[in-house]
C-alpha cells in the first residue's frame, strides 16, 4: 500500500492503462509538457511522449470531436476538459454525438472513451469554475457517470472507465486533488456501477458523492460522538449505472435517507434517488427524505459565502439532528 | 482502377484545383488520365444517387416517407467524384444532407430507402432516420444533423489513421452555412497543426437553409477564402463536374497519405429542390434554378462520356440498369416490416442493453 494524493492517483491510473494498451491516448489543454493545470497528469508526457499525450489548442469541441472520431475508429482516447464548467462549450459533442452514436446507428458504432474533468467547488474560483455538473451528464441516455471521493477510487474507477467499452464522464472533484489516501500496490481496476458502504449505523443512511463523502463521514462521527445517532454512509461513486441494490438495501436497514449533494437544488442526483426510494421502498421509510444540497444559486466566490452555501459537515449534523431526532 | 494520383499540390496561395485533362481538343480514351473503368464507375454513382433521390421525392408524395429529408439532387458529382477516388477503408462523414454520400460509399439502396421509410431493412433499423444514415462497413461513418459537429469528429478519425500509420484518409462533407460555426474553425486549426490526413469538403450550394450564404458571410468563398487562416491553399472547384471533383480528390488524398496534412476544398454546386421536404425554395430569384439546371452534373457527364467515345448503348444501358435496381430496392423497402418494438431496448451500451441501474 502506498499513500497517494487524489491527483497522483489520476496520473497513476492513466499510466497503468497506457502501459498495457497502445490504443490508449490522452489529449487536452496543458496536459502534456505542463502536467495539467491541477498537476494531475505529471509524468505522462515524459513516459509516453507527444504522440500519445497530446497538447491541444483551446478548442473543446475539437478535443471531444477528436476523442469521438478516434474512439469510433479504434483508439481508446482519454480527453481532459480542464474545468467541468467548460463542458457547456462542447456539450453538443457530449450530449448529441457521443452519447447517441451507438443507439442511433442501430449498434454500428462503439465509443470507448473517457472524458475527465475537474468538477465542483471549494476552491473560491467563482461560479464559472466551480460548478458541480454531474447531473448534466446523468440526464443524457448513453453516458456513464463516475465521481470518486478517494485516491484509491480514483485509480481503480478511472482504470475501469478507460477499459469500459462505453463513453464515461469522469468527474474529479478539484478540492480533493491534495487529499491523501492509501492505494493498493500493483494493478488496480475497480468496477463501475458499484456504490460503497463506508460506515455502518442503525439510525440513518447518508448517501453522498465525491467531496460530500468526506464531509458526510465527518458528520457521522460527530453525530455518534455528540448526539448518539449512528449513521450509515454510502458513497454512490457511480451515478450511471446506479447501484440501486446497495443504496436501497442500506436505506431499508435504517428507514431514514439523507442525500448530501454538492449540486444546486433542482434535478440533483439525490432527487432521482428519492424518487426511486418513493417508488420502491416507500413502506420501509420511517420518516421524510432529507435532501441537503447547495441552494439553487450560482456558486459565490468569497470563502465566507462559498463555505456557507456548499453542504458542510456542521450543516449535515444540524439538519439530521433537527429533522430526525 | 488504372489511375495514378497526381502529386500533391504543394504550396502557396491560390492552387488551381485540378490538373487539366490530358487531351486538348478532341477527347480520347487513349490518353485519358481517368480511364474508361473509372468513368463508368463515376457514371454509375451519379445515376444511383440521382435515381434514389428522385425516388425518395416520389415516396414523400405517396406519404411513405415520414419526418424530414434533405435531398442532394444537384450535388451528385461531389459525392461520386470523392467516393470514387476513395479507397475502400477510407472514412467519410457527412451531414443530414447525406443520402448521396452514403450511397456513393456502397451502402445498399434498400438500406437507404428503407431507413427513410422507417422499415426494418433500413441501414439503422429505423432508429436513425433520414438525417443519420451510416454504414460503418462501407466506411460511411455517419450523417450528422447538428451543424459543424462532424468536422472535429472526422478530424479525430484522421488522428487514428495518423497514430496507427494506416494510410487511411478521413473525408468530411459539409455545407457553406457550416463555415460560420465555431466547430469549423476548431477542427481546421487542429487538423492543420497536427497535420492530419483529413479532407474537408464544402458543398457550396449558395444557401444556408433559406438565407443566401453571401448575406451572412464576411468573405466571398465561404470555405476557400478561409483556407489561408489555417495555412492551406485556396481550392474552389466546379462541383458539378465529376471529373474535376475526382481529380481534386485524388490530389488531396495523395497529399494526406503523404503526411502533408489536411485540405479544404470548396465545391460550387446547387440543390435542385428545396432545403428539405417542407421547402418549395420560393426565396430563390427567378432564373437561378434554370441556369444551374443547364450545369446539371448528370446530363453533363452523359455528354462527357459520349465525347470520350463511350457508346450510347453502354451509357443508356447503365441508366436503365440502375433504375431497375431502384425499383427493386423500392419494392424490398415497401415489403419490409416496421422495426420490431424490441429494438427500443437495445444498443445504448456495448453490452447491447439500455440498463442504467441494477
Ligand atoms: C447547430 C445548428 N444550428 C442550426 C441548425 C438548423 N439547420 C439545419 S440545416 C441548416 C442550414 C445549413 O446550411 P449548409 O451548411 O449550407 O448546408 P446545406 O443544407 O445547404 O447542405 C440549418 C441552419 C442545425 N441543424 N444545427
Ligand atoms: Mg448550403
Amino acid at each position: 500500500m502506498a499513500e497517494l494524493t487524489y491527483r497522483e492517483a489520476v496520473a497513476e491510473a492513466i499510466a497503468q492503462e497506457m502501459r498495457r494498451d497502445e490504443d490508449v491516448v490522452f489529449l487536452g489543454e496543458d496536459i502534456g509538457a505542463a502536467g495539467g493545470v491541477f498537476k494531475a497528469t505529471v509524468g505522462l508526457f515524459k513516459e509516453f511522449g507527444p504522440e500519445r499525450v497530446r497538447d491541444t489548442p483551446i478548442s473543446e469541441q475539437a478535443i471531444l470531436g477528436a476523442a469521438m472520431g478516434s474512439a469510433m475508429t479504434g483508439l481508446k482516447p482519454i480527453a481532459e476538459i480542464m474545468f467541468s464548467d467548460f463542458l457547456a462549450v462542447c456539450w453538443d459533442i457530449v450530449a448529441n454525438e457521443i452519447a447517441k452514436a451507438r443507439y442511433m446507428t442501430g449498434g454500428q458504432m462503439s465509443m470507448p472513451l473517457v472524458i475527465r474533468t475537474a468538477n465542483g467547488g471549494g476552491s473560491r474560483f467563482g461560479a464559472q469554475h466551480s460548478q458541480s455538473v454531474e447531473n448534466w451528464a446523468m440526464m443524457i441516455p448513453g453516458l456513464k457517470v463516475v465521481a470518486p471521493s478517494s485516491p484509491a477510487d480514483v485509480k481503480g474507477l478511472l482504470a475501469a472507465a478507460i477499459r469500459d467499452p462505453d463513453p464515461v464522464m469522469f468527474f474529479e472533484q478539484k478540492s480533493l486533488y491534495p487529499i491523501k489516501g492509501f492505494v493498493p500496490d500493483g494493478e488496480l481496476v475497480d468496477e463501475l456501477g458499484t456504490a460503497k458502504v463506508l460506515r455502518d449505523g442503525g439510525d440513518v443512511t447518508i448517501v453522498a458523492l465525491a467531496a460530500m463523502v468526506p464531509r458526510a463521514m465527518k458528520a457521522a462521527e460527530e453525530l455518534s460522538a455528540q448526539h448518539g445517532i449512528e449513521a450509515t454512509v454510502v458513497d454512490v461513486r457511480s451515478l450511471v449505472p446506479l447501484d440501486t441494490q446497495t443504496i436501497l438495501r442500506e436505506i431499508s436497514k435504517t428507514g431514514r435517507l439523507v442525500t448530501v449533494e454538492e449540486n444546486p437544488r433542482l434535478c440533483g442526483w439525490g432527487a432521482e434517488i428519492a424518487s426511486i426510494v418513493a417508488d420502491e421502498i416507500f413502506w420501509d421509510l420511517d420518516g421524510p427524505i432529507i435532501r441537503i444540497t447547495t441552494p439553487h444559486i450560482p456558486l459565490p466566490a468569497a470563502d465566507a459565502l462559498e463555505d456557507a452555501t456548499m453542504p458542510s459537515a456542521e450543516r449535515i449534523v444540524r439538519e439530521i439532528v433537527e429533522k430526525i431526532d | 482502377m488504372a489511375t495514378k494520383p497526381k502529386a500533391a499540390a504543394k504550396g502557396k496561395g491560390r492552387a488551381k484545383a485540378a490538373p487539366k485533362r490530358a487531351a486538348k481538343g478532341k477527347a480520347s480514351l487513349a490518353n485519358d488520365d481517368i480511364g474508361e473503368d473509372t468513368r463508368l464507375a463515376l457514371w454509375r454513382s451519379l445515376l444511383e444517387i440521382r435515381h434514389v433521390e428522385q425516388r425518395a421525392y416520389d415516396l414523400f408524395l405517396q406519404n411513405l416517407i415520414k419526418g424530414t429529408s434533405h435531398l442532394a439532387l444537384g450535388h451528385e458529382a461531389v459525392a461520386a467524384g470523392f467516393a470514387t477516388a476513395m479507397q475502400k477503408d477510407d472514412w467519410s462523414f457527412c451531414t443530414y444532407r447525406g443520402h448521396h454520400h452514403t450511397l456513393a460509399r456502397g451502402a445498399s439502396m434498400e438500406g437507404v430507402l428503407g431507413e427513410l421509410m422507417g422499415r426494418q431493412c433500413g441501414l439503422l433499423q429505423g432508429k436513425g432516420g433520414s438525417m443519420h444514415l451510416t454504414s460503418v462497413e462501407h466506411g460511411a461513418m455517419g450523417s450528422y444533423a447538428i451543424i459543424g459537429a462532424h468536422l472535429p469528429i472526422a478530424m479525430g478519425a484522421a488522428w487514428t489513421a495518423q497514430y496507427k500509420k494506416t494510410g487511411q484518409v478521413s473525408v468530411c462533407f459539409f455545407g457553406d452555412g457550416t463555415t460560420n460555426i465555431g466547430a469549423f474553425h476548431e477542427a481546421l486549426n487542429m487538423a492543420a497543426v497536427w497535420k492530419l490526413p483529413v479532407v474537408f469538403v464544402c458543398e457550396n450550394n449558395l444557401y444556408m437553409e433559406y438565407t443566401p450564404i453571401k448575406d451572412v458571410t464576411a468573405v466571398h468563398n465561404p470555405a476557400g477564402d478561409r483556407a489561408a487562416s489555417y495555412g492551406l491553399p485556396k481550392i474552389v472547384i466546379d462541383g458539378n463536374d465529376a471529373d474535376e471533383v475526382y481529380r481534386t480528390a485524388q490530389t488531396a488524398f495523395a497529399k494526406a497519405r503523404a503526411g502533408d496534412g489536411p485540405s479544404l476544398i470548396e465545391c460550387l454546386t446547387y440543390r435542385h429542390s428545396g432545403h428539405s421536404r417542407a421547402d418549395p425554395g420560393d426565396y430563390r430569384p427567378p432564373g437561378e434554378l434554370e441556369a444551374w439546371l443547364k450545369k446539371d452534373p448528370v446530363p453533363r457527364y452523359r455528354e462527357r462520356l459520349a465525347e470520350f467515345g463511350i457508346s450510347k448503348d453502354v451509357i443508356d444501358g447503365m441508366d436503365a440498369e440502375v433504375l431497375a435496381q431502384v425499383d427493386e430496392a423500392t419494392e424490398i423497402s415497401k415489403a419490409s416490416s416496421p422495426p420490431g418494438l424490441e429494438l427500443i431496448d437495445v444498443d445504448v451500451w456495448a453490452d447491447g442493453g439500455t440498463a442504467w441501474r441494477n
